[in-house]
């Protein structure tokens, strides 16, 4: 049985060993869109460690403080992430909409502009990456969670009889004492971000209409492959992907070694 | 969680309890605590109530300006419209069905595995963990392609299994993930039951089923969990390895058939598509949540 398995594991994986040769590489580096992907996947993790990795920290520390309501918080916050990806990106393609979306309309009741948030080639990836953050941030708040929980209280006591204030103890004691889930989670957020996919292929259709502004490496692989039936390309470029995040993924195995000793 | 009975002591957190019982300190918690509430209400619960009741509303409606609150003229028959013109049915039943099979082979499949690596202990079992922590680290997305071919035109049979349900029972079964959380959970029980139960004559297999399987339930229950939900809410595979509109999952069914939707029509759709993964978390969410923090850091 357990040969059978790997049999299976093996299948699922030999397909990757086809030989692509330099040509493809050529190929690919020659497109504009190569580096255009790069750029716009760059952007999406530089933008989504902004927002996506500070945003449920801070949401962490603070259900961390809270008394009451905390359980109900909790399922609040990782509901999204529940959601089937498709209906949560129609909902906010809904949103965004700048005719009837409620966003622009909210803004408009605040005398602030409207924004064509998924036609508007400069805010195309950010309204990716609010969406993105909406649907995924839930998990890493969990974890951050349990992790604050690990925190001797003591620490705190004697930061406080030391006179540190809220902001210094957070900085003294909270982030220190976090150090390892918050960089294996940096890490990992790093790895899984820039393999964005789904977001920018629902709510932009890959971002062929805005200028290109929202085309992922991961989306030129599937445009390779089933548009362009061009599987060797598509191979060549998941093989450059592959190695860049090879060197975090590298990292994330040393720190999570170094953790667990 | 938050409704047990008694209150138990809490450890300190950043804010200690002294100060917080201050006059002072309640009532800057009571806001906090308020304002948390209703923020996260609106940010996390608000889009999931348009969601529904967008599907309630007339189509001339949906794409009113400005965007109405709730439905002015409800218009049930929307949901109806939905489940019959996307034949939700169908691809509700396909869901199911590949869920629950890819369940079905993980667990028999990859608690034999981990059973091996952790008990059985064979030969280079050490190596062959090392190979499946290292495909753990190898990006999904960029497999999709190879995996994509492998379908296409299966070594040495030669079967073309696009469109059928083991271009999704087979891949998920490869999972490194639930391997090694099955495994941990193993190696923590003691051998001396393992050897006790083989001095009464217990072989492996029994070993396996009669005595390590029914102490592994939380694990199991873990596992599963994680294995439907992925199959559920897995978008680009499905897509590409049901090309038939009829086989495919909820998730990329809907949006395969999107284009060209009335706009309430295919939020109603969604609304739909989503209810499944919403009670199913509802009910779970102790088993879920427990499992994101035991299985390490891999969400």
């Amino acid at each position: 049985m357990v040969r059978e398995f790997f049999l299976a594991f093996q299948r699922t994986r030999t397909g990757r060993t086809t030989w692509t040769g330099w040509h493809n590489l050529h190929q690919i580096v020659n497109d504009p869109t190569f580096w255009q992907a790069w750029r716009n996947t760059g952007l999406f993790t530089g933008l989504a460690l902004v927002l996506g990795y500070a945003l449920p920290f801070a949401v962490a520390v603070l259900l961390n403080e809270l008394r009451q309501a905390r359980g109900f918080l909790r399922v609040l916050v990782y509901l999204p992430v529940m959601l089937p990806p498709v209906s949560a990106l129609v909902l906010f393609q809904y949103l965004y909409n700048p005719d009837y979306g409620l966003i622009d309309h909210l803004l408009h009741a605040l005398h602030l502009p409207a924004v064509a948030w998924l036609q508007d080639q400069r805010t195309a990836m950010l309204s990716v990456v609010i969406a993105s953050t909406w649907m995924n941030m839930g998990s890493a708040t969990l974890i951050y969670l349990a992790g604050l929980q690990g925190i001797p209280g003591e620490l705190y006591e004697a930061a406080e009889l030391d006179g540190a204030g809220l902001l210094r103890r957070i900085r003294h004691v909270t982030i220190p004492q976090m150090r390892n889930v918050l960089s294996l989670m940096l890490l990992m957020q790093i790895v899984a971000t820039m393999q964005v996919f789904v977001e920018p292929f629902v709510l932009t259709n890959g971002g062929q209409g805005v200028g290109g502004s929202t085309i992922t490496v991961v989306y030129l692989i599937y445009q390779y492959a089933f548009n362009f039936d061009n599987y060797g390309a598509a191979s060549a470029l998941g093989l450059l992907l592959l190695l860049v995040l090879a060197v975090f993924s590298a990292l994330y195995v040393r720190l999570s070694r170094r953790v667990e000793e | 969680m938050a409704r047990t009975a008694t209150p138990v002591p809490e450890t300190r957190t950043l804010i200690s309890p002294a100060a917080l019982a201050r006059p002072r300190g309640r009532i800057i918690h009571r806001t906090v605590l308020a304002a948390v509430l209703v923020v996260f209400t609106a940010a996390f619960l608000g889009p999931l109530y348009l969601l529904v009741t967008g599907g309630l509303k007339t189509t001339a409606e949906s794409i009113a300006n400005p965007p109405t609150l709730y439905p002015h003229h409800l218009a049930a028959g929307t949901y109806g419209t939905a489940w019959h013109e996307l034949n939700l049915a169908r691809l509700l039943l396909n869901t199911l069905w590949y869920a629950f099979g890819a369940l079905a082979f993980q667990l028999v499949l990859d608690t034999a595995a981990a059973y091996a690596l952790s008990k059985l202990r064979p030969v280079l079992g050490n190596a062959v963990l090392g190979a499946m922590l290292a495909t753990l680290m190898i990006p999904a997305t960029v497999l999709v392609v190879p995996q994509y071919l492998t379908v296409l035109d299966l070594p040495v049979l030669h079967a073309n299994l696009l469109n059928s349900p083991w271009a999704i029972w087979l891949p998920s079964v490869a999972n490194a993930f639930s391997i090694f959380l099955l495994k941990r959970f193993f190696d923590s029980i003691p051998q001396e039951l393992i050897d006790a139960a083989s001095i009464d004559g217990a072989g492996p297999v029994r070993t396996l089923v009669s005595l390590v399987l029914p102490m592994s339930r939380p694990i199991i229950a873990v596992v599963s969990i994680f294995a439907l939900v992925n199959v559920w809410k897995d978008f680009l595979w499905p897509l590409l390895a049901e090309p038939d509109p009829t086989r495919q999952t909820l998730n990329a069914g809907v949006y395969s058939l999107s284009n060209g939707i009335p706009q309430n029509v295919l939020i109603a759709a969604s609304a739909i598509s989503a209810v499944p993964t919403v009670l199913f978390f509802l009910v779970f969410q102790r088993n879920i949540m427990s499992g994101l923090t035991a299985g390490g850091l891999k969400g």
